[in-house]
């Protein structure tokens, strides 16, 4: 990267009008920039689209393509009705983690947007989707755009099948469990989607003769039989709640089953997403920082091209204060960013300070450490590791303990010696999506009697769970289950509080 | 190697699925709100889409998350004053996480804001509401016509040349003429070969004469001009339904601007609906006093007249106009009448007979009485003949503007459902 200002050539275009001939040269000056600094991604396929299609790429989770689901309407329905009234611009791009990885560039976008963008998700979000050890374990980005029309064909088929309503009525019940249809704490077996679609076939009747082996009634060997009656069952509380429907409940059909696996994928697909929020736009953004001033820099762009950019970049990354009107949390851009360019600094230009807190990193070649960082972290862990003092004062960080014993908030912590360790431990738990999202498991199945199931909730700081939501939840758990539920709430292995769901309630209001 | 690819020209709307079957699944609420936009605004201007909202707690999805309480660590940007140690006052609001992210999971006091199209929010707006008496369909004149093929013909202009039909009776010519020849042929053949010099002679005669026959299957024209067939077409008149929809109102004294803006409302609410049903619908607007006369829109509603009430006058004019312009083989006629109620109390007789008249070629005739207190004359005038024509002939009273809605519901819903 030594090219100075000096080897200036003329700038690549002047105007801010784009075509397809620009993008290409564009293009081909970021990919050449991009690998030499080494970044290592899936091949691009860039689309562009109107803001219309954008609104629609939106309204699925991003997915290009994905089911039929009411509740896809309806986010297009929010998102249309905001942006016409101009609550809401739309993003400048949407990439989605497939091979090819496919980026969205919108048709109004100026040259210097769309070059931004190229740098940012072609080559940011891309090289993040090929290294990050979540995505590569969670995620196979080969086949989840087959998957995805698979799984758009299978439940249009249900639907023909069994009827829009019965369908619907599993989708709604998946939904809502999404966020416990992953496996957090089992690594997932590497099984391709591409895989997977062939099993399918196989697979309806082979999963209903283990649901069926379970559920038999004919007596066995008294022996035996005796023996299991002692067998817990699961034998191990299971995490996955969508998995164990999907493999245990009693009344199932084969293709709700297939159903529930679907959402179940597509559930383990989006997980690693929610995780690296702030490495993946932190990345994004520190690439398409450098890759845009080194094009600067080779004079391929001119002063009013970088001004623009400069302009957006910071629009960005610009962090309210805690007491701003515009406060909404803290940017998950601006603190990524700030960490992978701190990163660089502790490893060009360390302190005194970095030598104390990063001995392993501080001096070490920056390339080869952000590197190591992007590939082998999540947000959690990656804050954890690498927030820096400097850091903590730059955003000047504090920490509000809430406590609902006690009647007054606390700072607990400021961005000063004493309080750097613990304001980076409060950052990194609320990147953890262990202890954002209640932890609830399949407890018990009552096998030889009426079936009732026992969830457990473990409270995580005493907090409790929402009752109205999780009442409805419970509907939802026992529509997919087919018998009653329970929910026991435990507090360092005390009872806390627990909720039920028995069959009439199930009647209750589950549709409007 | 990276891709390229313009999408713009690829269908939009990919949502529109979905976008259906959220109104599917919120049908209920979405009609609820419906109603209450109709109760709200002018309908003039109901023919444009609309903005719907709905009770956001209603289309919240649900998910396991955590309720008020417990201990929350929270780290926020931006600090200025505190130190470790400071206490605060808990904020409005209570405990609970900070940050105002997600819309839609918020805490359902927001209403979910949406926009219907105008057809959307018509069909919503009429739902589970029928014409009734529905439809003559009436094959029209010449002006709508669309040419449909009717099979092929032997003769027609080159440009329908059917290439198909003509290539394959040119086969079945062509197998028709040579089989004969053909057969021949091969039997000479056959005798030819299995002694080739047996008898010169006979041999010549034989070769000569499949040269013969040669020459003659290849003279079979390969097209014939028999052969050719055409497409052929035929205009066939397009079914359309037409419908008239006669406005009658009293502008007498009694009638002041309110009570024209009921009625007009009214006339507003059928004329979108009876649009929604017919691909063609006109109206003709008659006031009266004691003396009827056909006006343009603007008169019909705004000028005022004085005087008595002859609504018999009205109904003979809506007659001629009938057989006039509108003959009842042709056209789905609605009649749809506004008054305060009031009558010349002599006119009583010759209303009812000229209803009587009118009642077997219209559709549907809707009376609508607006007063505070019934029965007023023409009410009593008109009570029989509904009780005679209970199918064509429907009456209610309106007396504010929340009325009319649920009266047009009455007078047009769904016979069986």
């Amino acid at each position: 990267m030594s090219t100075g200002r000096s080897t200036a050539r003329t700038p690549l275009s002047s105007s801010s009008e784009w075509s397809f001939a620009l993008l290409e040269d564009y293009h081909s000056e970021i990919e050449r920039i991009a690998g030499d600094f080494g970044l290592d991604t899936y091949r691009n396929q860039i689309e562009i689209i109107n803001s219309e299609q954008m609104l629609d790429a939106y309204a699925s989770s991003g997915m290009p393509i994905n089911y039929h689901h009411w509740s896809y309407g309806k986010h297009f329905l929010h998102n249309e009705q905001q942006y016409r009234r101009g609550h809401m611009g739309l993003a400048y791009e949407i990439v989605i983690n497939s091979n090819p990885c496919i980026s969205y560039l919108m048709e109004e976008n100026s040259m210097t947007m769309q070059a931004l963008v190229i740098a940012h998700a072609c080559y940011g979000h891309n090289s993040f989707f090929k290294g990050n050890y979540l995505f590569q374990t969670w995620t196979d980005a080969d086949s989840i755009i087959e998957y995805l029309v698979f799984a758009r064909n299978y439940i249009s088929g249900c639907e023909e099948r069994h009827g829009l309503e019965e369908v619907e009525l599993v989708l709604d019940s998946c939904h809502a469990l999404m966020n416990q249809g992953v496996d957090r704490y089992k690594r997932p077996s590497p099984i391709s989607m591409a895989e997977e679609k062939k099993r399918q076939h196989n697979r309806e009747e082979i999963l209903q003769q283990q649901v069926n082996d379970l559920w038999r009634t004919i007596p066995v060997n008294k022996d035996l039989e005796a023996a299991e009656i002692k067998e817990r069952f699961p034998r191990e509380p299971e995490e996955n709640l969508l998995y164990f429907f999907e493999k245990h409940a009693p009344l199932l059909e084969p293709w709700q089953r297939e159903v529930i696996r679907i959402v179940r994928k597509i559930a383990r697909y989006l997980y690693p997403q929610r995780q690296t929020k702030v490495m993946n736009e932190g990345w994004a953004c520190f690439w398409h920082f450098h890759i845009i001033q080194q094009l600067y820099l080779e004079g391929l762009v001119n002063d009013g091209f970088m001004l623009e950019f400069l302009q957006h970049h910071t629009n960005v990354m610009y962090q309210p204060e805690y007491d701003s009107p515009y406060y909404s949390g803290i940017n998950p851009y601006t603190l990524g960013y700030s960490m992978m360019q701190d990163i660089r600094r502790i490893c060009e230009a360390p302190t005194a300070e970095d030598k104390q807190w990063f001995p392993d990193i501080a001096g070490s070649p920056w390339r080869e450490t952000l590197d190591f960082a992007m590939r082998n972290f999540k947000d959690e862990s990656f804050i954890l590791q690498f927030l820096s003092p400097k850091v903590i004062r730059d955003l000047r960080l504090f920490c509000v303990v809430d406590d609902a014993a006690k009647d007054h908030l606390k700072v607990s912590a400021i961005h000063d010696e004493s309080g750097y360790q613990q304001v980076r431990e409060a950052l990194s738990a609320l990147h953890d999506i262990g202890t954002l999202e209640p932890d609830i498991q399949v407890f018990e199945v009552d096998t030889q009697g009426d079936r009732t199931l026992k969830l457990r909730h473990e409270m995580y700081e005493g907090r409790p769970l929402d009752d109205k939501s999780s009442n409805e939840m419970l509907r939802h758990v026992r529509r997919l289950w087919g018998f009653d539920v329970e929910l026991e709430s435990f507090q360092n292995g005390q009872l806390d509080k627990s909720f039920h769901c028995r069959e009439e309630e199930t009647a209750v209001s589950m549709t409007p | 190697m990276t891709f390229f690819i313009d999408r713009r020209e690829n269908p939009k709307n990919k949502s529109s699925v979905n976008r259906q079957r959220f109104l599917r699944r919120y049908r209920k609420q979405i009609q609820e709100a419906v109603k209450k936009k109709l109760g709200e605004r002018s309908i003039t201007d109901m023919a444009q889409g609309e903005k719907i909202s709905i009770p956001a707690k209603d289309t919240k999805e649900p998910f396991f998350s955590h309720g008020k309480g417990g201990r929350h660590d929270h780290v926020l940007p931006g600090n200025r004053e505190f130190i470790a140690g400071d206490t605060l006052a808990r904020p409005k609001g209570g405990p609970g996480a900070g940050g105002s992210e997600g819309s839609d999971h918020g805490e359902g006091v927001d209403d979910f804001v949406f926009e219907l199209t105008q057809g959307e929010f018509l069909d919503f707006l009429f739902q589970d509401m029928a014409l009734p008496n529905l439809s003559k369909r009436q094959l029209t004149g010449s002006d709508e016509v669309k040419r449909v093929r009717a099979g092929f013909s032997a003769d027609g202009a080159p440009g329908n040349i059917s290439v198909t039909r003509s290539l394959r009776s040119a086969v079945a010519r062509r197998v028709a003429l040579g089989a004969g020849k053909r057969r021949e042929l091969r039997e000479l053949e056959q005798k030819l070969a299995p002694h080739p010099n047996s008898n010169a002679a006979e041999a010549a005669s034989i070769i000569a004469r499949i040269e013969e026959l040669r020459r003659q299957l290849s003279r079979i024209p390969f097209l014939d001009d028999i052969d050719i067939r055409y497409h052929r077409q035929r205009d066939e008149p397009i079914p359309t339904s037409k419908a008239v929809m006669f406005c009658l109102m009293d502008v007498s004294g009694s009638m002041d601007q309110a009570t024209k803006d009921l009625a007009k409302r009214f006339f507003i609410l059928l004329y979108l609906f009876l649009a929604r049903h017919y691909e063609k619908t006109e109206v003709v607007y008659i006031r009266h006093h004691t003396r009827a006369e056909e006006v343009d829109e603007e008169a019909f509603f705004y000028s005022r007249e004085t005087g008595g009430t002859v609504v018999s006058s009205a109904l003979e004019l809506m007659d001629q106009i009938i057989s006039k312009r509108y003959p009842a083989s042709d056209w789905n006629i609605y009649g749809s009448q506004a008054s305060d109620g009031d009558n010349w109390p002599n006119d009583a007789e010759r209303c009812s007979s000229w209803l009587n008249r009118l009642l077997p070629l219209v559709q549907y005739y809707a009376y609508i009485e607006i007063s505070e207190q019934t029965p007023k004359p023409l009410w009593q005038t008109y009570l029989p003949i509904c009780n005679q024509h209970p199918d064509t002939f429907a009456m209610q009273t309106i007396s504010g503007p929340e009325d009319i809605y649920p009266v047009f519901r009455q007078l047009f819903k769904k016979e069986s459902a």
